[in-house]
């Protein structure tokens, strides 16, 4: 749906956006993450018409959207960052408003106006002066005028900035449900919240794609080790620990001091450990039948992949990763 | 704010209106209205434009605006119309003073209808150089005094031109559009003699002074349009 090619845009001397290509095709989500001044939100404005690109092929739904802006501007449905509103008309005639400029006809308008009011959960405030809403339901008033016309695509930038906890989670609901009919474009630097709802990931740092991948294979790429989190019975710490140095491939083993590990063991009466060991050795299964073997109780083992976080972190501050190939 | 704004011009020009016909032997006409609306336009003209497209600008519905399949020239007329409207919604107001006239006396239509014809026409130029003021900056009051400064440039050109000669002073003679500051001057009523809204107030409906009215509009609307499409090439 989205397709970019070789785009670069530049800001006077300041390149904003450098020689970046992806596409996003039918019924994806993709979650668009990087740090502050990335190039996440001028890369949606190229996408949506707004800005144009220096240089590069940018097409939605097909059409070009600078030689074919019209075209391709019906076919989106765009959030920006600062989720602007009139703020003195009602939810119900903004939305209204927002359907005519679309291009909508009276009977579509009545016909969407309610289905949208009721998916963003609106319904109380639907007469309400939008200046007197709260940020969480401006934000909402926004996503329903990106939704009302029933657009291929949806752009959103930042969605859930500056919203309340509560809100956020049936925002983050909310996004869902729209992806399964929707093909998603969304940016933020919220990791949990993208890792949450996007399997593709398009991370960008200082103007450059610098991964674009699925967040588990994109740890897995990344893991220079693969990290396994375990719960013995009936063991001494210290066997143990000599006990799975010595299979190979591993790199280290210690207890597990996270608060939340330590309470579990409370609980339950087992020991914690974490261990390191060299990726793609199977590992998991070497140490399930030493333990086996030993006689010792396994009441837990689970792969512990790198979070978003840190991803997130070794893509955009780590200067020498380039591209992950 | 437009009840505010329709207020105020009901009651200054209520004023000039009044200074007009209250001497013995006024003549039953609507020309000191005619007068200070005239003058009081070019300070309504940019209020009532100023935030069009400065607000956009700085609310971000722009951005909103320009990423909808809508194209810039409809955002632009579409906010002209709205201003003439508002404009027209208050000369119709306004005759309730020639409802006055009709009551008192015996005025002659045919000035009255140029008259407002002629009001018209000025209120479209002057609102249309306060629209293209307001698509300058975010900041509405950039949209304020580029507007009021083009505004009062072109009432005031008949003065420059007297220190010119030839085409020149022809030229610039004939871009006054219309208000003059002599307003208290009771022979021409603050109506620029050399201006194009002179023989509106008379009586004569001159294709030429429509002509100048409607070209100033047309062209301060491209010229919005452009601002706005300029953002597609930068």
């Amino acid at each position: 749906m989205i397709s970019i090619e070789h785009m670069s845009k530049n800001f006077g001397p300041y390149p904003a956006v450098i020689d970046v290509s992806f596409e996003v095709l039918k019924g994806e989500i993709v979650g668009f993450l990087g740090p502050n001044g990335a190039g996440k939100t001028t890369t949606m404005r190229i996408v949506t018409g707004y800005t144009p690109p220096s240089e590069g092929k940018v097409t939605v739904g097909g059409y070009d959207v600078i030689t074919n802006s019209l075209d391709a501007r019906k076919h989106i449905g765009y959030l920006p960052e600062s989720v602007p509103l009139y703020l003195d008309m009602s939810v119900k005639d903004y939305l209204t408003y927002m359907g005519q400029i679309r291009g909508m006809n009276r009977k579509w308008i009545n016909k969407r106006l309610p289905e949208v009011i009721d998916v963003v959960k609106l319904g109380d405030y639907k007469n309400t002066l939008i200046g007197r809403l709260s940020k969480g339901y401006r934000q909402r008033t926004g996503i329903a005028q990106a939704i009302l016309h029933e657009p291929d695509v949806l752009i959103m930038d930042e969605p859930t900035i500056g919203i309340d906890p509560i809100q956020v989670v049936e925002t983050r609901e909310l996004i869902s449900e729209l992806g399964k009919e929707h093909t998603m474009f969304l940016s933020s630097h919220i990791l949990p919240e993208v890792s949450a709802i996007c399997p593709r990931v398009l991370v960008i740092n200082d103007g450059r794609i610098v991964a674009d991948d699925n967040p588990d294979k994109l740890s897995e790429k990344l893991q220079h080790a693969e990290r396994v989190e375990i719960s013995i019975r009936n063991a001494d710490n210290n066997e143990f620990i000599t006990a799975i140095r010595q299979l190979d491939g591993v790199i280290d083993v210690r207890t597990d001091q996270r608060a939340q590990s330590l309470q579990r063991a409370e609980r339950e009466g087992v020991t914690p450990f974490i261990i390191d060991a060299k990726p793609n050795l199977g590992i998991s299964e070497t140490i399930a039948e030493t333990i086996v073997k030993k006689g010792w109780g396994l009441s837990n083992l689970t792969p512990l992949p790198m979070t978003l976080e840190e991803i997130f972190l070794e893509l955009t501050t780590d200067e020498s990763v380039g591209n992950i190939d | 704010m437009a009840y505010v704004v329709a207020t105020a011009f009901v009651a200054v020009t209520g004023f000039f209106f009044v200074a007009s016909v209250s001497n013995a032997f006024a003549e039953a006409t609507i020309r000191g209205f005619l007068a200070g609306a005239v003058f009081f336009l070019i300070l309504m003209a940019p209020a009532i434009t100023m935030r069009l497209l400065a607000e956009e600008q700085k609310l971000g519905t722009l951005e909103l605006l320009l990423t909808s399949p809508v194209k810039e020239f409809e955002v632009v007329f579409g906010k002209f119309l709205a201003a003439l409207f508002m404009v027209f919604i208050m000369l119709l107001l306004s005759l309730y003073f020639v409802l006055i006239l009709f009551i008192y006396g015996d005025p002659d239509i045919g000035p009255i209808l140029s008259g407002y014809l002629g009001l018209l026409l000025y209120a479209s130029a002057t609102l249309s150089i306060g629209l293209f003021a307001s698509s300058l900056s975010a900041n509405q009051i950039v949209g304020l005094m580029v507007g009021a400064g083009i505004l009062t440039a072109l009432s005031v050109i008949d003065f420059v031109s007297g220190r010119f000669t030839g085409n020149i002073a022809v030229i610039l003679d004939n871009l006054q559009l219309g208000a003059s500051f002599s307003v208290f001057d009771s022979d021409s009523f603050g109506v620029a003699e050399s201006g194009h809204f002179a023989d509106f107030a008379r009586g004569i409906i001159s294709i030429y002074d429509i002509f100048y009215y409607i070209s100033i509009s047309i062209l301060f609307i491209i010229l919005t349009v452009l601002i706005l499409e300029s953002r597609r090439w930068r």
